[in-house]
């Protein structure tokens, strides 16, 4: 069957993966091939890219990261940040990315998303939500941006649906609340969104440990399980976390 | 020097699908191409493809390219993948229905999705089936040398080929039903799976068609 997937995420600032790496046995720690390669042999599934400045002079180098990453490394690369124009994808596609993950866009145009599906196919088309949670009797999840400093009005779970409506063939989401903290995901979004929509769900946000990873996909229902500090900070390698999942009986690619 | 022609068609990531190829053989001349001769001289072709089998179809047609994949198929090992492989059989349910190269008899149709009221012991069927699942070889092929032990590799797709003749599947993949995750047939060896993705296995599976010979 298919496997649960784990993601990697590397944050990548004016051509440089910053945020703490670990590989200390490499040239060149901030060096976004390097630490692509390293977690391709660990086994990652797939790789994300975050342009986390995501100005304008900044694609151009971020095209260039994709560039050599994709020449090196034969596993999907998804790329997120600063994708507003139809332009940015086709840019980046054709520099070897496999998706984009679109996220302020979708909420300030949501008619983007589905444009960019019908042009670059829903394969290719991750909308990234942030969700902060904002009533617990019932369980309610707003969508936030600006880093979940600006609340929109929208229903997280609403939100989900009509992205899928609108091509979107995956969901990134991404806890406010739990962003950061390094307690876990938040399972009951995850799981709510997950069972709302037909396309994989990739969790995000609050991962300190290995459980955490496992109970997104067990309680969460999530399809993939996606990561930064964890992997970069010298605790766990992706490998270390597929063998932890696989002994819980999720199925991993070993 | 052998050669291998990667068509060009404007759908999909040819970047990757040339740089495994050259990865996977640093001997052979990668080619990006839509032009007929080029592709015609090739020792062997790529037909790759992501996105909806109607544009497909209709860019084939205007580039001219549906007659040379017939007339390369006919000729040399030919790879198809994932909506390149689609586009081989005759015909597609995709966009309402839509006529397809004709090279392998079938049909291709889409993933049930799951309507959310399955029995907990049903596995939640989602679509597009993404990630990395399994491939069971049917059928001696040497594109699977060294591949033979159901090895992992990277699939996107909602639709997928319902071959009429069962000699024509190569392999299978379990979502959650077998479904046919390669085609053979004569020159044309052909999968659902992306190998350009799909890290080790994949780029062997890209040499082992790169040192393919079809038996006359």
């Amino acid at each position: 069957m298919l496997a649960k997937r784990i993601i990697p995420c590397l944050d990548v600032d004016n051509g440089r993966v910053v945020k703490g790496v670990r590989f200390v046995d490499i040239r060149d720690a901030g060096d976004p091939v390097e630490i692509a390669r390293r977690y391709d042999q660990e086994g990652a599934d797939e790789l994300t890219f975050l342009d986390i400045t995501a100005s304008h002079e900044n694609r151009d180098t971020m095209v260039h990261v994709v560039e050599q990453v994709a020449g090196e490394v034969f596993i999907p690369l998804t790329v997120g940040g600063g994708i507003r124009k139809l332009d940015d994808i086709r840019r980046m596609l054709n520099a070897g990315a496999d998706k984009v993950s679109i996220n302020t866009a979708a909420v300030f145009e949501p008619e983007f998303v589905k444009a960019a599906a019908e042009r670059f196919g829903s394969q290719c088309i991750v909308v990234a939500i942030d969700a902060k949670c904002v009533g617990t009797d019932p369980l309610r999840w707003e969508i936030f941006t600006h880093g979940g400093r600006k609340p929109t009005g929208l229903d997280a779970v609403e939100w989900a649906q009509r992205m899928v409506d609108y091509g979107a063939g995956e969901i990134l989401l991404t806890s406010m609340d739990r962003d950061g903290t390094r307690i876990g995901f938040d399972l009951a979004v995850t799981r709510a969104i997950s069972e709302a929509v037909p396309v994989p769900i990739i969790a995000s946000g609050g991962v300190g440990n290995l459980q955490h990873l496992a109970d997104g996909v067990l309680e969460g229902k999530a399809d993939a399980v996606l990561a930064a500090s964890i992997f970069h900070f010298a605790e766990f390698t992706v490998r270390e976390a597929k063998e932890f999942m696989a002994a819980r009986g999720i199925e991993v690619r070993l | 020097m052998s050669t291998v022609a990667v068509i060009d068609y404007g759908m999909g990531n040819l970047h990757s699908i040339a740089k495994a190829l050259q990865h996977a053989d640093p001997s052979v001349i990668v080619t990006v191409t839509a032009d007929r001769e080029t592709i015609l001289h090739a020792d062997r072709v790529v037909f790759p493809g992501v996105g909806a089998i109607r544009d497909c179809m209709a860019a084939l047609q205007r580039l001219r390219l549906d007659a040379v994949i017939r007339e390369a198929a006919a000729e040399k090992p030919l790879l198809g993948i994932c909506l390149g492989m689609q586009a081989l059989l005759d015909s597609s349910e995709e966009n309402g229905g839509t006529p397809c190269l004709g090279l392998i008899p079938g049909r291709v149709v889409r993933f049930a999705e799951s309507t959310g009221n399955a029995s907990s012991s049903q596995q939640e069927l989602k679509v597009p089936h993404m990630g990395w699942n399994r491939v069971h070889p049917l059928r001696a092929h040497p594109v699977w040398d060294g591949l033979d032990h159901d090895r992992w590799f990277y699939f996107v797709h909602s639709y997928y080929a319902q071959p009429t003749d069962p000699r024509c599947i190569a392999a299978t993949t379990y979502y959650p039903e077998p479904f046919a995750s390669a085609v053979a047939k004569g020159n044309i060896i052909a999968v659902q799976f992306h190998p350009e993705k799909s890290q080790a296995d994949g780029l062997r599976l890209l040499a082992n068609f790169l040192r393919w010979r079809p038996e006359p």
